[in-house]
């Protein structure tokens, strides 16, 4: 590497290291929970959207978790976060506008 | 190459990096936005295809859903084997940092077993692709043959995403083997490479999928050659991203596909 590169790994490296030990096996007990949780709606007989929604909405949460903390997202400058995870939002969801097609099919064929 | 042309001690001449952190990092990061597209478009596709099959199945009994849970259990244990590999890392710990990187190709690895053991079960009852090699006996009367016959986009989907998947997690063991283990791992993935392919029958699909290894094992083997190197902290993080990434499309997956999908009875 460089050697900014260098200076740049060990300022990270440092700063990695005031993160606690516990706060990883806290975040890793919190997703075995959701997961849990979610295995546990499954068999609730909720409505399918419902059920949906809550799931999504937990494996948010998780994915949140995971990039803020494992992946150290979190402890990145803004202009890293935002830059990174703006842009992947709005690609993502730019995918949704074949939603709509989905629907539609469902009202097409012989009445 | 650039190490010769800039010594140690002298002041940088490069501007300092926009996004506050190493190009090596910045480069996983830009990787992975694009892989999220790639398992993003995956998972619309599969969005698509359920939303407009009104009939679309659900034949996950508990025994598949107990199966894919132990599966969540073991990635998610392997991404804190994995922090805490980058842990060891950063406080210069060798030792330490080598044993994480293994606890986390052993959680990685036992994902793969239980989703290769859960894919040929599903194989054999039916549920297959016209790719796949039909497998000796005749065709069985299971609920997995009517699905395939009646809504193929549910085969195609879930190999699909599945397998994308399990592709991505086999690379990334091979990715922290050579993190760890370094030109060592090369005989041990060969030793891998041919236990998959003659250990596995002629009709899996993981007869000819281990091939796979055998690829990687080349390419491994040119990456070490061309640039042999003790990989450093900055290595260990940059791959710890990537394992981290391969964590996080499953927690998409398997609630999408097999929560969603589960038999209730």
């Amino acid at each position: 590497m460089e050697p900014d590169q260098i200076a740049i790994a060990l300022r990270v490296a440092e700063e990695q290291r005031h993160h606690g030990k516990g706060q990883f096996f806290w975040i890793w007990g919190a997703l075995l929970v959701m997961t849990a949780i979610e295995v546990y709606l499954t068999y609730q007989n909720m409505q399918p959207v419902r059920m949906l929604t809550i799931l999504m909405g937990l494996s948010l949460i998780k994915a949140a978790l995971i990039i803020g903390y494992f992946m150290h997202m979190k402890f990145e400058v803004s202009r890293m976060k935002w830059l990174t995870m703006a842009s992947l939002v709005v690609c993502l969801a730019l995918m949704m506008i074949f939603f709509p097609d989905a629907f539609r099919i469902l009202a097409l064929g012989p009445k | 190459m650039s190490e010769a042309t800039l010594p140690h001690e002298m002041p940088s001449v490069y501007e300092p990096s926009l996004f506050g952190t190493y190009s090596k990092k910045i480069g996983m990061w830009l990787f992975l936005m694009s892989d999220s597209l790639t398992f993003g478009a995956l998972l619309y596709a599969y969005s698509y295809g359920r939303i407009s099959t009104p009939n679309w199945p659900t034949p996950f009994h508990s025994e598949s859903i107990v199966n894919a849970t132990i599966m969540t259990a073991f990635l998610l244990t392997s991404s804190l084997t994995m922090v805490l590999a980058v842990r060891a890392s950063t406080e210069g710990n060798a030792k330490a940092q080598r044993l994480w990187l293994l606890a986390t190709m052993a959680c990685g690895m036992g994902f793969v077993l239980l989703h290769g053991r859960e894919w040929s079960k599903l194989i054999a009852e039916g549920l297959t692709l016209p790719v796949f090699p039909k497998p000796p006996g005749g065709e069985t009367a299971s609920e997995f043959v009517n699905v395939s016959k009646t809504v193929p986009q549910f085969a195609a989907t879930f190999f699909g995403l599945t397998g994308m998947h399990m592709l991505h997690v086999t690379l990334g063991v091979v990715y922290l083997g050579i993190v760890a283990l370094r030109r060592y791992f090369i005989p041990i993935l060969l030793v891998f490479w041919l236990a998959a392919w003659l250990g596995t029958p002629a009709y899996s699909p993981f007869h000819y999928g281990a091939h796979v290894l055998l690829l990687a094992a080349i390419v491994c083997s040119i990456i070490l050659w061309l640039k042999p190197k003790v990989y450093d902290s900055s290595d260990v993080e940059v791959a710890g991203l990537y394992w981290h990434f391969v964590d996080l499309v499953w927690m998409f997956i398997f609630p999408l596909v097999y929560l969603m999908s589960a038999k209730i009875l």
